[in-house]
C-alpha cells in the first residue's frame, strides 16, 4: 500500500493518509514509553526489593505514568532569567525530533515499515547523532555550569562511541552486501548475526548503551556528580521531552539490535513459522530491552576520562579487527 | 583564538552526593579541579555550647544527633567521660550490653558508609540491599532503646534498658545472615571492573599525611597505620574479645571501601563472642547519685567510632553541669583533607573522594 501512495503523484489525500500512519506510530511509540517506564520501574523494582508502581491504576501501577505524564503536563514552565531563551525552548524539541524520525526506517515486520530505503541503516545512525545536538544546545542554553559539564560530556561522548557503533555493524553490511533493513533481516534466514558477528554484536551493544546514555554510560546526566547534568535548568513539559527522546531511543535501539543482530521478525527456526512476524519481533525486542533495564540497576558508572580511553582504545580497534577478520572469512569461504 | 577560563562551580549545600548539606567551592578547569574549599557549619548547632546548661544525663540526647549513624558510640564516650571523673564501676550486664549495640551500630554505620559510596559511584541496587540489611539491625536496636535512629540508649553508669527476651539470640542469628550478605556484596560489588577503575589508586595519600593530618579509623588503617583504640587501649570490655584490626597499605579509595567491609566481618567476631559470653544475671546500671555531679577536674576520654577516634574533653567545677564540654569528632578531622586530595583530580573522582572519607555532617558541623 505505502509503494503505491510512493508512487502516485502527490496531493493533500496521500499527504493526509501519510500523516495519519506518522500519528499512528507516534501512538504506539508513545505507547511503548508508558509501558516501557514502567517496566522498568517495575523490573528494577524487583530486582532492588522494592514493590516499584502499585497505587495508580490498579495492583500494577497500570496508570502510573499516565499520571507522571499529566502532571508534567500542568507543571509551571520555568525558563531561567539568564537563559539563552531561543535556543532554550528549541533544544528539547531538536532532541525529540530524530528520536522519532529514526523509526521511519525501522522494519517491525515484512509489511509494518514506512519508509523501505536503500541506506536504512546509514540513515538510523546518521539521524540519531543529531539528539547530541539538542542535548548540547540545552546544556549551554541553560546558562547552568552544571548543565554545560553534562552538555559537553554528552557531546564527548557521542563522539567516541558513534564510531565504533558504525564500525561495529560494518561487518554485518559485509556479509548482507546492503544496507537496507529489510534485506539485512532477508539474509538472517539461516542464521542471526549475532552467532555470525558475535563480536560486532558486543561491541554494538555497549556503544548502543553509551548512545542510550544508560548506565553505566549515563555521564551527561551523571545525577551524582553532575545533579541532572544538561536537563538540570529544565522543567514540565520540556524535561519531558528530553526524557521522551530518551526513552523512544531505548524503543528504537531495542529494535535496531532486533532487526540487525537478532533476525527481525523472523522465527527462530522454521517450523515455528506459524507464529506471526509481529509476536517474534515483540518477543525479542522486549528482551533486548529487558538486558538494558538488567544492566542498568547492575553497574556502577563509568569515569567520563576512561570512558573515553575506552571508546577509542578498545572499542574501536576491536570493531576494526572485526571487519578485517569479517572480509578475511568472506573472500576465503563465501 | 581559542581562550580557556577557570569556572567556578558551586557543589552543593543541596547535591545529592554531599552526604547531607556540605558546600564545596571548587575551581574547575574543563572538569579539572585546580582548587577546591569545603564550607562548612550548615548543620551547626552548638551542642558543646548547649550542653554548659545542662546536666550530664541530658547531653546524652544531644550526642545522638552529632554522628547520627553511630549514636551508641557517641552515647558511650560521654558516658564513659563521666563514669571514669567520678570513678563508676559499670556492671559486667551493662558493659555487654553496651558493647553489643556498638558493634551492631557500628555494622549498620558501616553499611550505610558501603551502601552509600556505591550509589555515589552510580549503581542503584546495593545501596538497597545494604538498607535491608541495616533495617534488620535498627529493629533489633529499637526494640532495645525505643529508638531507630537516635537511640539514647546509654546512661552513666549503665544502660537504660534491659535486653528483651529473645533479644541476644536474635542478635545471634544476625551474625551468620550478616556474613552471608556480605560475601554477597563483594560478590556484588568488589570484584566489579568499573568499580575497581573508579576507587583504585584514587584519592592515595600517604601514612605521614594520614598522621599529620590527624586521620583516624578506617581513613588512618588504609595507609598501614594498625591503630584501633578497641586494641591499643582498650575500653569497656573489648580486651575480653578476640579480634584482628584489619589494615591496607595503599592508602587509597579501595583501601578504604575494602577496610570498612572487613571491620564488618570483624565487628560480627565481637559480636559472636559477647552473645555467648553475655551474663545471664546481673544489674543493669551501677549505683548512682540521682543528680549526677561530676567531681572538681577534668577528664578527656577517647573511643573507637565507624568514622575513626571520637574524644569527649570534659571540665567540671563540681556543678551537675559541665564547665566546658568538648567532642573530638572524627568526620571533622578528617575532612581536612579533602582540599589536598581533590587537587587535580576531575569531577567524577570528587565524588568518589569525598564518599570514600566517609563524613557525617551531623558530625563535622556538631
Amino acid at each position: 500500500m505505502i509503494e503505491e501512495l510512493l508512487q502516485s503523484s502527490p496531493g493533500w489525500a496521500n499527504f493526509g493518509i501519510f500523516f495519519l500512519l506518522g500519528a499512528v506510530l507516534l501512538l504506539i511509540v508513545l505507547g511503548f514509553v508508558t509501558y516501557g517506564i514502567l517496566a522498568e520501574r517495575k523490573v528494577m523494582g524487583y530486582m532492588q526489593l522494592r514493590h516499584g508502581p502499585n497505587q495508580v491504576g490498579g495492583k500494577w501501577g497500570l496508570l502510573q505514568t499516565v499520571a507522571d505524564v499529566l502532571k508534567l503536563l500542568l507543571k509551571e514552565d520555568i525558563i531561567p532569567k539568564a537563559a539563552d531563551r531561543p535556543l532554550f525552548i528549541i533544544a528539547p524539541v531538536i532532541a525529540f525530533a530524530p528520536s522519532f524520525m529514526v523509526l521511519a526506517t525501522m522494519p517491525f515486520t515484512d509489511k509494518f515499515q514506512f519508509a523501505d530505503i536503500g541506506v536504512g541503516l546509514l540513515y538510523y545512525i546518521a539521524v540519531s547523532g543529531l539528539t547530541t545536538f539538542g542535548m548540547l544546545l540545552g546544556g549551554w542554553a541553560s546558562n547552568n555550569k552544571y548543565a554545560l559539564l553534562g552538555g559537553m560530556r554528552a557531546a564527548a561522548q557521542m563522539i567516541s562511541y558513534e564510531i565504533p557503533l558504525v564500525m561495529s555493524v560494518l561487518g554485518v553490511i559485509l556479509l548482507t552486501g546492503s544496507l537496507n533493513l529489510n534485506e539485512i533481516v532477508a539474509k538472517q534466514e539461516h542464521g542471526w548475526f549475532i552467532l555470525l558477528q558475535p563480536i560486532g554484536f558486543i561491541v554494538f551493544f555497549i556503544a548502543s548503551i553509551a548512545e542510550l546514555n544508560r548506565t553505566p554510560f549515563d555521564l551527561p546526566e551523571s545525577e551524582n556528580e553532575l545533579v541532572a547534568g544538561y536537563h538540570v535548568e529544565y522543567s514540565g513539559f520540556r524535561w519531558a521531552f528530553f526524557m521522551l527522546a530518551e526513552y523512544v531511543y531505548l524503543f528504537a535501539m531495542s529494535a535496531l539490535i532486533t532487526v540487525v543482530f537478532l533476525g527481525g521478525w523472523l522465527p527462530p527456526l522454521a517450523i515455528l513459522g506459524f507464529i506471526p512476524g509481529a509476536v517474534w519481533f515483540a518477543l525479542k525486542f522486549s528482551v533486548v530491552v529487558f538486558v538494558y533495564i538488567w544492566l542498568r540497576s547492575t553497574f556502577p558508572r563509568f569515569r567520563a576520562d576512561r570512558l573515553m580511553e575506552f571508546g577509542w582504545k578498545v572499542l574501536l580497534p576491536v570493531a576494526l579487527a572485526n571487519i578485517f577478520l569479517t572480509a578475511l572469512i568472506k573472500s576465503l569461504f563465501f | 583564538m581559542i581562550r580557556t577560563e577557570e569556572m567556578i562551580l558551586n557543589v552543593g549545600p543541596q547535591h545529592p552526593s554531599t552526604h547531607g548539606v556540605f558546600r564545596l567551592v571548587v575551581k574547575i578547569d574543563g572538569e579539572v579541579i585546580t582548587e577546591a574549599k569545603p564550607v562548612i557549619g550548615y548543620l551547626h548547632r552548638g551542642t558543646e555550647k548547649l550542653a554548659e546548661d545542662l546536666q550530664y544525663t541530658q547531653i546524652i540526647p544531644y550526642t545522638d544527633r552529632m554522628d547520627y549513624l553511630s549514636s551508641m558510640t557517641n552515647n558511650y564516650v560521654i558516658c564513659h567521660a563521666v563514669e571514669t571523673m567520678m570513678g563508676i564501676e559499670v556492671p559486667e550486664r551493662a558493659d555487654f550490653l553496651r558493647v553489643i549495640a556498638m558493634e551492631l551500630n557500628r555494622v549498620a554505620s558501616h553499611l550505610v558508609a558501603w551502601g552509600t559510596y556505591i550509589l555515589d559511584l552510580g549503581a542503584t541496587s546495593p545501596f538497597i540491599y545494604a538498607f535491608r540489611d541495616r533495617e534488620m539491625i535498627i529493629n533489633m536496636l529499637n526494640e532495645l532503646s525505643g529508638a531507630r535512629l537516635t537511640f539514647n540508649y546509654m546512661r552513666v553508669g549503665g544502660v537504660k534498658w534491659d535486653a528483651p527476651e529473645g533479644w541476644i539470640e536474635k542478635v545471634r542469628d544476625f551474625v551468620p545472615y550478616m556474613r552471608e550478605q556480605l560475601q554477597g556484596y563483594h560478590n556484588l560489588v568488589s570484584g566489579n571492573e568499573i568499580f575497581l577503575d573508579r576507587v583504585k589508586g584514587i584519592g592515595t595519600y600517604t601514612r605521614e599525611d594520614a598522621i599529620n593530618y590527624s586521620l583516624s579509623g578506617p581513613n588512618l588503617r588504609c595507609t598501614g597505620v594498625k591503630w584501633d583504640l578497641r586494641k591499643n587501649e582498650p575500653y569497656s570490655i573489648y580486651n575480653r574479645f578476640d579480634f584482628d584490626v584489619p589494615v591496607a597499605e595503599s592508602g587509597d579509595a579501595f583501601a578504604r571501601y575494602h577496610l570498612r567491609l572487613s571491620e564488618i566481618e570483624e565487628s560480627l567476631k565481637i559480636l559472636e563472642q559477647a552473645v555467648e559470653q553475655f551474663p545471664a544475671e546481673g544489674q543493669i546500671l551501677a549505683k548512682v547519685p540521682k543528680i549526677i555531679k561530676a567531681p572538681k577536674g577534668e577528664a578527656y576520654v577517647r573511643i573507637e567510632s565507624p568514622r575513626g577516634e571520637i574524644g569527649c574533653y570534659i571540665a567540671s567545677d563540681g556543678k551537675k553541669e559541665p564547665y566546658r564540654l568538648k567532642f573530638r569528632r572524627p568526620s571533622f578531622y578528617n575532612l581536612q583533607i579533602l582540599p589536598k586530595l581533590l587537587k587535580g583530580e576531575n569531577i567524577a573522582n570528587m565524588i568518589a573522594i569525598l564518599g570514600a572519607i566517609d563524613i557525617v555532617l551531623g558530625e563535622v558541623d556538631g
